[in-house]
């Protein structure tokens, strides 16, 4: 730090730095036991926040404290501890629906990941009223959580599976969506931030036609809550999902958003106990929103957890993370494509979410990365699970470096040192 | 070293067969041919075995295909190794035989690539011999990490 060019950067990364003591930690070692050890000897750099975040030791504590202090099962005991515990975990649902722009804990489920988030509107509501003449509209570059989940949706129901292509820019060719996009569509399905080209969609246009013709709009926002300001009521969308694990929060933990109205009208997708009001031998009764959709006791310590990440990523504020991530992103996107041999997807630098991906010519991106490996950068190798969207770049993987607030400009040009040796090795 | 080493596994001899392959191509009139693939990796491979008039020893062998170094290396040297081994022998190869082969050390995710060549040739073999009947395609994705 301490450049002239970081002094734009607007977080204190040595201090953010401080509270994750995994970015001190090194690797190289044996990888068969979990942690560091004597033979781990060159210290980690991170990037590959894309997959999942690291998590501050706020986040670890209120997790910690959790367990230590008011572990009980929610919405169960009259006792103490089952007070204090259903109280962080509804309060957990305040929370977040107040960080996206939810009108309240009604609009806010748990999952166990985004992916769940999109199976259970698929299973709640598309397998329920999806139809032969029907059509669900996604784009060539949706996450597998999104693109199989609908697919296979279509596939069971008769409805047709409709792909809206991206250009050579990675960008959404609307035109093209506006074609797909007819009186027959019943569900758009799309990326907010694409998770293997960074592009950022046009989402609120998507919003709108959908609703244009009488569809509903799902927007898988897993890259793009935990790294911008997003409000789901100005974005309109009637579902949106997101995971706690990318945005300094636990792992086992999503959240799927929905109008109140429209999860109203929605059958349950899990059944069991917690999530229903009244149970005889002949039928049931369920419980009001959100608890009809978190059947079983449900993602307790991981509620209490996202809401400690939330209270974090506020503390820093959500225009600052994004700021920082976009310099970064940019920096690696020049320092990249000063090299013939690289292959950059998606859009130019200055119009990018904070990851890159791309590809040495040459160098088999599993190639590639087991060699930044060898340098302690961590990167994601492969199709990203965006296998056709692979396809169409005619690649049949990519390496990806992916940033997050607590990344520098130092760790870029590890990066970009790594690749040079992995050119000077392949040469 | 322990495992999971990076460049280690990329070391003189690995790159070598990587950029300069041994019998790659495809036989004349090989006895079989078979094709595998890893589906998330890219790596696909074609392997082609010719055996002796006692129809069990390896003679000769070929291979074609694309991926990463640690899949195209392990072929490479399998098709130098292969002649001269019974199908029998073939058929005892394990992983950690490959893993000798090699001379390195390979991380546990990338495994798959390095057996994929012999998970090709014994499932060919097997095919020829008629053990099994239903296999198009040898996928070594995640079973053998």
């Amino acid at each position: 730090m301490g450049s002239s060019q970081q002094e734009q950067y607007p977080l204190d990364v040595d201090a953010v730095r401080e509270e994750f003591p995994i970015l001190d930690r090194k690797v190289g070692g044996d990888v068969t036991t979990p942690g560091e050890d004597e033979n781990d000897t060159k210290p980690l750099v991170y990037l590959d926040n894309a997959a999942t975040s690291q998590t501050p030791d706020r986040v670890i504590d209120a997790i910690a404290d959790y367990y230590r202090s008011y572990n009980a099962n929610v919405h169960r005991g009259i006792h103490h501890l089952s007070q204090e515990a259903s109280v962080a975990y509804e309060n957990a649902h305040d929370r977040v629906a107040e960080f996206v722009g939810a009108d309240g804990r009604e609009e806010v489920v748990f999952t166990k990941n985004a992916t769940e988030a999109e199976n259970l509107v698929a299973y709640a509501w598309g397998l329920n009223e999806l139809e032969p003449g029907d059509n669900v509209v996604m784009t060539q570059m949706e996450h597998h959580a999104s693109l199989v989940t609908w697919q296979q949706t279509a596939k069971k129901t008769g409805a047709e599976a409709r792909y809206i292509r991206v250009d050579d820019d990675g960008r959404l060719d609307m035109d093209h969506a506006r074609e797909l996009i007819d009186d027959d569509t019943r569900m758009v399905s799309a990326v907010h931030v694409s998770n293997t080209l960074g592009t950022v969609n046009p989402v609120s246009e998507l919003v709108d036609l959908a609703h244009d013709h009488g569809a509903y709009a799902f927007l898988d926002g897993a890259q793009s809550v935990p790294h911008m300001p997003v409000d789901v009521g100005e974005l309109d969308a009637d579902f949106y999902a997101f995971s706690g694990h990318k945005m300094c929060g636990p792992t086992g933990i999503g959240v799927l958003y929905g109008k109140e109205h429209v999860l109203e009208e929605m059958e349950p997708y899990l059944y069991g106990g917690s999530m229903i009001r009244r149970v005889s031998f002949d039928d049931s009764e369920w419980e009001d929103l959100p608890w009809k959709f978190e059947a079983g006791t449900p993602v307790i310590a991981q509620g209490v957890g996202l809401h400690a990440a939330i209270d974090y990523l506020d503390d820093l504020g959500m225009e600052n993370v994004h700021a920082h991530e976009s310099l970064l992103a940019e920096y690696a996107y020049d320092r990249l494509t000063e090299f013939d041999d690289v292959e950059v997807y998606g859009p130019p630098g200055d119009d990018r979410a904070g990851l890159v991906s791309f590809n040495l010519d040459g160098v088999h991106a599993h190639d590639l990365s087991s060699i930044l490996n060898d340098h302690a950068v961590a990167v994601r190798a492969g199709d990203h699970c965006t296998q056709p969207l692979h396809d169409e770049l005619g690649v049949a993987a990519s390496t990806r470096a992916s940033f997050y607030l607590y990344n520098t400009r130092e760790e870029v040009d590890q990066l970009v040192d790594a690749i040079d040796d992995a050119r000077q090795l392949f040469a | 070293m322990g495992i999971g080493g990076g460049s280690d596994m990329y070391r003189q001899q690995i790159l070598d067969h990587y950029k300069n392959p041994r019998n790659y191509g495809e036989l004349d009139a090989p006895t079989f041919s078979h094709t595998g693939e890893n589906p998330s990796c890219g790596d696909t491979l074609t392997v082609d075995v010719g055996l002796a008039d006692d129809g069990e020893t390896i003679e000769s062998v070929a291979f074609s295909g694309d991926g990463c170094a640690i899949s195209q290396a392990s072929a490479s040297m399998l098709s130098e190794r292969l002649p001269g081994m019974t199908l029998d022998e073939l058929d005892a190869m394990d992983t950690d035989d490959i893993t000798e082969m090699l001379g390195v050390d390979i991380s546990p995710m990338r495994i798959k690539c390095a057996v994929l060549a012999r998970q090709v040739a014994q499932d060919g073999a097997k095919l020829y011999e008629g053990d099994v009947d239903d296999l198009d395609v040898t996928k070594t994705e995640g079973d053998e990490v």
